[in-house]
């Protein structure tokens, strides 16, 4: 194995691979950046050009395209509220109240070193374990992925605000209600599509996404505008470009940040799973874990909110290639592409990849290194500029941010329907806004819904109708156990507090 | 796959605009072909066009290629806009395979294969029965003997949705063992890969997929390919048993072929097909090819025509005894 890592270490640091990882992740954050076009446009767009060139170096490029688009895509969800891939949705709830505050400097840099810590972090992970991995993505079962979504959902208090929680849970029952429109995936019968070929394939999430953060938010802010604050906004866009992060909020991500990165990872392993998955989770479970007052700051602009879901998503798109390199298993649309590239130039990923081709395997995960590297060295000099575009007046950069949507979903189906869908979303997500319902929710009873659906209809076909699935397997078990438990316990306290709160009475009155 | 595929993929419009590389040579035989791929970028179908593009531009057999993709409604937003704008469509050729047979079976999109003009079909893939490598399959009997005991206890898994090819290959298979195809026991995945891990975890005992994307991984030693539906053993897998030589004339091919509007003369037909059967003489489609692990499958014009018919004629059957026809 030793003889592999270095043999990957000495393709890596060949002056062309370290080429095509500058370049590759170069082009990625760039197209990363534009909303709507994420790392499967970017990893599209490089195939042509790979066939060029020999399969380390191909591969270094694709890698290196994929998490520099992911990284990209968070900088128009803090920016300007509209995602450019769907992983970097979650970024968005608490990534664009920052810049809104005034802080969109620190909270790029942030992201940024959010990203390093979750890039770094998982490709360590790869290099040590990636070959041992392979088993714990094959560990999962159809009723395991069930039981883990249930977890996700449970955590739906972690995106509603104080007092909201019944609301947050409509939202999330119409979020689930959402993602049954289509054709549907066990029996192949149209649902709620009302006969509209458009229909057939579902709503898209980024649809969704960009329809109800980034033009239900410029819609709204255009209804109701909010007082002339020019000076105010002044003084706070003179403050953009400072990127600086102090000590104290230095101290108060760093354990947040290695968290998410080791979940997102995780995550990322399991081919059922993947990136947004990831974000969703460890934005839940941060929430969950935050002292008391930190926790009201999540939707309001939170680091700790900013940098779990960041951190995950890049340890997460690093952990997908584990199941993508050893087993020849694609979890994700990305990684599918990626399969085909690799077996164009007659290499199988698999079990053997590492034998026959240790130096493709180590190179393309060494290059993971550099990788965040470069988009490090790239990207924080690039903030302040980058930042400045929020200083762009309002009466500009409102229509920019429509034009950008618009586009956005547009260039995901070329379908012009989903142009209109989007808008008639935006309509209704600003009358729910009006009427203070979250929609964070929506979007993840959403992300969720299909997969829960999916993996529960095959677990009850597998165990022919029974629900022992349920508790006969324990990694089933744990994460019901775990859902029931987050969903419980805050009720628990709730009664004990207020029977200590009586007790403490009555002590009161016997005094 | 594809449904997986046409579900995420952006994309397109920067690769359509890249793709649109023009080699001036001065001997091609047609002056441009235009491509519309049903689906998103880099899945079966997009790579089937985009590697066919590549070696009629290479072999100097056309000068102009472009690539468009469009997807939506499995397939059917492109045949509509086949049909629609057939007028200004004089050099468009559209990708497509076995499903549009299917689809347009179960009516997820009105039209069928005679309203457009087949041009040819060019590869094909054959199903595959796999199973995981400790499988305690050995051989295709043992799952018939299992499946004879219980059938509830074969339970096969596929990549796609309940009434699509994964589902109609194994119900075939069974079959063709003289079972009830009702009874078998199909576990719809929403793509291969996932469905090939559920086999890997030891979830489901079988898979029913194409034989293209199993052969590597099956030389590899991950997984054990129990029977194919081709007529008779195939050059890129010598070792790997069809369904015929055990008795069963069970026999399917997953073709993959290109489609022009309607009215196309049949000039234009003709020098389609003068192009591709050079195409298929070329060093380079051989590469491409096996890069691919495609196999060579080539019907023209009627002939394509014919078989089409006779696999919607197969398709319905099954379909109908499965009770996703009426």
């Amino acid at each position: 194995m030793l003889d592999g890592i270095l043999a990957g270490l000495s393709t890596a640091i060949m002056p062309t691979n370290l080429m095509m990882v500058m370049v590759g992740c170069f082009v990625g954050t760039f197209i990363g950046m534009l909303p709507g076009l994420g790392p499967i446009s970017a990893i599209a767009l490089m195939i042509p050009i790979t066939y060029g060139l020999d399969p380390s170096s191909g591969m270094i490029l694709m890698a290196g395209v994929y998490y520099g688009a992911i990284f990209g895509g968070s900088t128009s969800s803090i920016l300007i509220n509209a995602p450019g891939c769907s992983s970097t949705v979650v970024t968005a709830f608490d990534g664009y109240p920052l810049a809104k505050k005034g802080q969109a400097g620190k909270a790029l840099a942030l992201a940024a070193y959010a990203s390093f810590t979750g890039g770094t972090l998982s490709a360590i992970m790869l290099l040590i374990a990636a070959p041992a991995l392979a088993r714990v993505s094959l560990s999962f079962q159809s009723s395991d992925y069930f039981a883990l979504m249930l977890v996700g959902l449970s955590a739906v208090a972690a995106f509603a605000g104080k007092g909201q929680v019944l609301k947050a849970w409509m939202m999330t029952i119409f979020g689930l209600m959402l993602s049954t429109v289509g054709i549907d995936k066990g029996i192949g019968v149209e649902r709620f599509t009302f006969g509209l070929t458009d229909l057939m394939d579902g709503f898209s999430f980024l649809l969704l996404a960009m329809a109800t953060f980034a033009l239900g938010e410029i819609l709204f802010s255009i209804l109701k505008p909010e007082p002339d604050t020019s000076a105010e906004e002044n003084s706070a866009l003179s403050e953009i470009g400072s990127m600086k992060v102090t000590k104290e909020e230095f101290k108060e991500v760093a354990p947040v940040a290695i968290r998410s990165s080791i979940l997102g990872f995780f995550v990322g392993v399991l081919p059922g799973a993947g990136a947004t998955i990831a974000a969703f989770l460890s934005y839940g479970l941060e929430r969950n874990l935050a002292p008391k007052d930190k926790r009201d700051e999540f939707g309001k602009g939170s680091i700790r909110g900013l940098v779990a879901p960041e951190a995950a998503n890049n340890a997460a798109s690093s952990g997908s290639f584990v199941p993508l390199l050893t087993l020849g298993i694609p979890g994700s649309g990305t990684t599918a592409i990626m399969l085909g590239a690799m077996i164009s130039y007659g290499i199988q990923p698999g079990p053997r990849l590492f034998v026959d081709n240790p130096e493709i395997f180590w190179s393309v995960i060494i290059s993971m290194y550099f990788g965040n590297l470069v988009l490090m060295v790239l990207n924080l000099p690039l903030i302040p500029y980058i930042a400045k575009l929020l200083a762009v007046p309002r009466t500009v950069l409102l229509p920019m941010i429509i034009f950008f949507s618009i586009t956005g979903v547009y260039l995901v189906s070329f379908n012009t329907v989903d142009v209109f869908i989007m808008i008639l979303v935006a309509v209704i997500a600003i009358f729910l806004r009006l009427a203070t319902f979250p929609l964070a929710p929506l979007l993840l009873g959403f992300i969720l819904g299909g997969l829960m659906e999916e993996n529960l209809r095959r677990s009850l076909m597998i165990s022919d109708g029974e629900l022992s699935f349920l508790w006969e397997r324990p990694i089933t078990l744990t994460f019901t156990v775990i859902s029931a438990l987050v969903l419980i316990t805050p009720l628990l306290l709730t009664a004990f507090n207020r029977r200590r709160v009586k007790k403490s009475e009555f002590v009161d009155d016997c005094d | 796959m594809l449904k997986q595929f046409r579900k995420r993929v952006a994309s397109s419009l920067i690769v359509a605009s890249i793709a649109t590389l023009s080699s001036a040579a001065w001997a091609a035989d047609l002056e441009k072909i235009h491509f519309i791929v049903p689906g998103g970028a880099g899945g079966g179908w997009d790579m089937t066009a985009r590697g066919t593009g590549d070696v009629l531009m290479k072999a100097d057999l056309v000068n102009k290629v472009s690539y468009q993709n469009l997807s939506g409604g499995g397939g059917g937003k492109a045949i509509a806009h086949m049909i629609e704008t057939a007028a200004r469509q004089q050099d468009t050729l559209m990708v497509n395979s076995t499903p549009i047979v299917i689809r347009s079976l179960t009516g997820i999109f009105p039209q069928s294969f005679r309203d457009l003009t087949p041009v040819a079909t060019t590869i094909a893939d054959y199903g595959a029965i796999v199973v995981a490598a400790d499988s305690k399959f050995e051989n295709w009997s043992q799952v018939v003997a299992a499946f004879k005991e219980n059938p509830r206890k074969v339970k096969i898994a596929g990549g796609s949705a309940r009434g699509s090819m994964d589902h109609l290959i194994a119900a075939a298979a069974f079959k063709g063992e003289g079972f009830d195809a009702r009874k078998v026991r199909y576990i719809a995945y929403d793509a291969g890969g996932k469905a090939m891990a559920a086999v890997l975890s030891g979830e489901t005992p079988l898979l029913s997929t194409g034989l293209g994307e199993v052969l590597e991984m099956s030389k590899s030693g991950q997984v054990r390919i129990l029977a194919i539906t081709a007529p008779e053993r195939l050059a890129a897998a010598p070792n790997v048993p069809t369904l015929t030589e055990m008795g069963n004339n069970t026999v399917f091919a997953n073709w993959r072929g290109f489609f022009a509007s309607p009215g196309i003369s049949d000039a234009k037909v003709a020098e389609w097909n003068k192009v591709l059967s050079k195409m298929y003489k070329t060093d380079q489609w051989a590469t491409v090819r096996d890069r691919n692990g495609w196999i060579d499958n080539y019907r023209a014009d009627k002939d394509f025509y014919a078989f089409l018919e006779q696999q919607e004629e197969q398709m319905g059957a099954l379909m109908r005894e499965l009770g996703f026809l009426k």
